[in-house]
């Protein structure tokens, strides 16, 4: 099986075309790229709020609650709720990206609230001291404070989308989960294990690169507290 | 306080690693002692146990409504006359439920005479339906078997909405070749591949869509009906069709040949459940099975009742 795995991800003819290997991942990539887009602009101000005020924590526990939503039930029951009510592919991908943020939500939420809440109160009295108003200590001390563990939510959503936006080719979309679903359907399991580690790379890919990354954009001063540990 | 959220926030990533990573091993340690993942996740009898014919049967059904009623149907009329049965609907495509059937796991499944007969010979053209019949005797695996076969027939078919047939002014497939290019069909996965499917469509008519949507069941009437796709695969037997005055473009190369319905059995077994699912068979006509399909798909009664109903009108229950 193994073997046929590896003449299959090697084969030219998986490499070709609209469903060839480098379109599908360019289309994951695409929904990856979209809901993890769309979530960080909903949770992280919703969560540097939170952390900033103290205010509102039920919406961190709301999130994390949305962790426990099946989101292929989730996917199947929305679009037999909206598919009648919207015309064209949006019938498609509005609910295969929606279920989808709501999966990217719950890390990037609980990121963006606890890295600012996880400010030492010491550095908030010196911010507060030397005249800061709310809007001031909020973005040029507690944000780049809270930029590390911001990071890691980041890190697990992207992860948990790229393995889980597969889904979107149960309702007729395109992406690496093409590959699952076909392969189950002609009984082709090269293709299906091809996919499934094509799927797995990219996620190690990416948690790789971000983890790179971040460590560029983390303030030097907070690298030596991480180093310390 | 950081420093503890920060390792909180690290263990369950790590861990979340290691477990898909041992994950996939094991997955891919399955995959290495048995080709066959229907096999491992069977439940039902291992296939040594071909000698004892008071093993239970096992009857299968593909991932279609017809294939569940059916399968419902079959398993019925067995347990009426003392034949223990059950069910294992849901399977998936014939290219999966195949293997299913060679390897013992399944041991009655509901078929169609073409699709069958063309799975085995891909080359094979015929269309007579007596002729179709006599071809898939002789293409089965030395294991497998047919029974008689129904009047009833279920055919793929190619069907578009009423405007959509106005439009273009569709009456036949073939109508399609000008203007398929700027259509979508939508279909079960597995129509890309199959030589009655996509492959088919464009060597027979010189039909090729552009775009193709995999869907399956419901999920393909909905994007017919909801204007995602212009052109669906559906079955000739579909409620659906009449229901939401649906056109059925005429298979004029009869690209879909003759599909009659038909118990496929271990071969084993045939003589025992013979004369239990030739009489099914002989009460089964393709009104009938639109009028049964109309119930579980439209009026969502549960196939295992309407099942039931029909056996009792028919004296077989």
């Amino acid at each position: 099986m193994t073997t046929r795995i590896w003449e299959w991800l090697t084969a030219a003819s998986s490499w070709r075309g609209p469903d060839g290997i480098p379109a599908r991942l360019g289309e994951h990539l695409l929904y990856t790229g979209i809901v993890v887009a769309l979530a960080a602009l909903i949770a992280v101000p919703l969560g540097l709020w939170v952390g900033h005020t103290g205010r509102g924590r039920w919406l961190v526990s709301l999130g994390n609650s949305l962790r426990a939503i099946p989101t292929l039930g989730l996917l199947f029951a929305v679009t037999l709720v909206l598919g009648p009510r919207i015309t064209g592919q949006l019938a498609f991908v509005l609910p295969s990206i929606g279920v989808l943020v709501l999966l990217a939500i719950p890390p990037l939420l609980a990121g963006a609230y606890a890295g600012v809440e996880a400010v030492d109160p010491g550095v908030r009295d010196a911010a507060r001291g030397m005249g800061m108003g709310g809007l001031q200590r909020l973005l040029r001390v507690e944000l780049p404070n809270a930029v590390p563990l911001l990071l890691s939510g980041l890190r697990s959503a992207v992860l948990q989308v790229v393995a889980t936006a597969t889904i979107a080719a149960y309702v007729g979309l395109g992406g690496l989960g093409r590959y699952l679903i076909d392969g189950l359907a002609t009984g082709d399991y090269a293709q299906t294990g091809g996919g499934a580690v094509l799927v797995a790379g990219l996620a190690l890919a990416l948690d790789t690169l971000l983890a790179l990354g971040s460590r560029t954009v983390i303030s030097p001063g907070l690298r030596l507290t991480v180093a310390r540990t | 306080m950081s420093q503890t959220a920060h390792a909180a926030g690290r263990t369950p990533r790590r861990a979340l690693l290691g477990a898909a990573a041992t994950a996939s091993l094991i997955a891919l340690a399955a995959c290495g002692s048995s080709s066959d993942p229907l096999a491992s996740t069977s439940t039902s009898p291992s296939p040594s146990a071909s000698g004892s014919t008071k093993a239970p049967v096992v009857v299968g059904g593909a991932n279609f409504s017809e294939s569940t009623l059916l399968a419902e149907i079959y398993a019925g009329a067995l347990r009426a006359k003392g034949i223990e049965a059950s069910t294992k609907p849901n399977i998936g495509s014939r290219e999966i439920y195949l293997k299913g059937l060679a390897d013992g796991s399944l041991q009655v499944f509901p078929e169609y005479t073409g699709a069958l007969a063309k799975f085995y010979d891909k080359a094979y053209e015929g269309t007579d339906p007596e002729e179709v019949y006599a071809k898939v005797k002789a293409v089965l695996p030395a294991n497998l078997t047919v029974l008689a076969k129904s009047s009833a027939e279920d055919n793929d078919a190619m069907v578009v909405t009423k405007a959509t047939a106005q439009k273009y002014s569709l009456k036949s497939i073939a109508d399609l070749a000008s203007v398929a290019g700027q259509l979508t069909l939508t279909a079960p996965p597995e129509f890309k591949t199959r030589p009655q499917g996509i492959p088919g469509l464009t060597s027979t008519y010189g039909v090729t869509f552009g775009t193709f949507v995999p869907l399956t069941g419901q999920g393909i009437v909905q994007a017919l009906t909801n204007g995602q796709a212009q052109v669906a695969n559906i079955f000739t037997t579909s409620p659906v069709i009449a229901a939401q005055d649906l056109v059925v473009l005429e298979d004029t190369k009869k690209l879909f040949g003759s599909q009659n319905i038909v118990p496929l059995v271990a071969k084993d077994r045939a003589e025992e459940l013979r004369p239990v699912l030739d009489a099914v068979s002989a009460a089964l006509t393709t009104p009938v099975l639109v009028d049964l399909l109309r119930q579980t798909d439209i009026d969502k009664k549960f196939p295992k009742d309407v099942a039931a109903a029909f056996l009792a009108a028919n004296g077989l229950g």
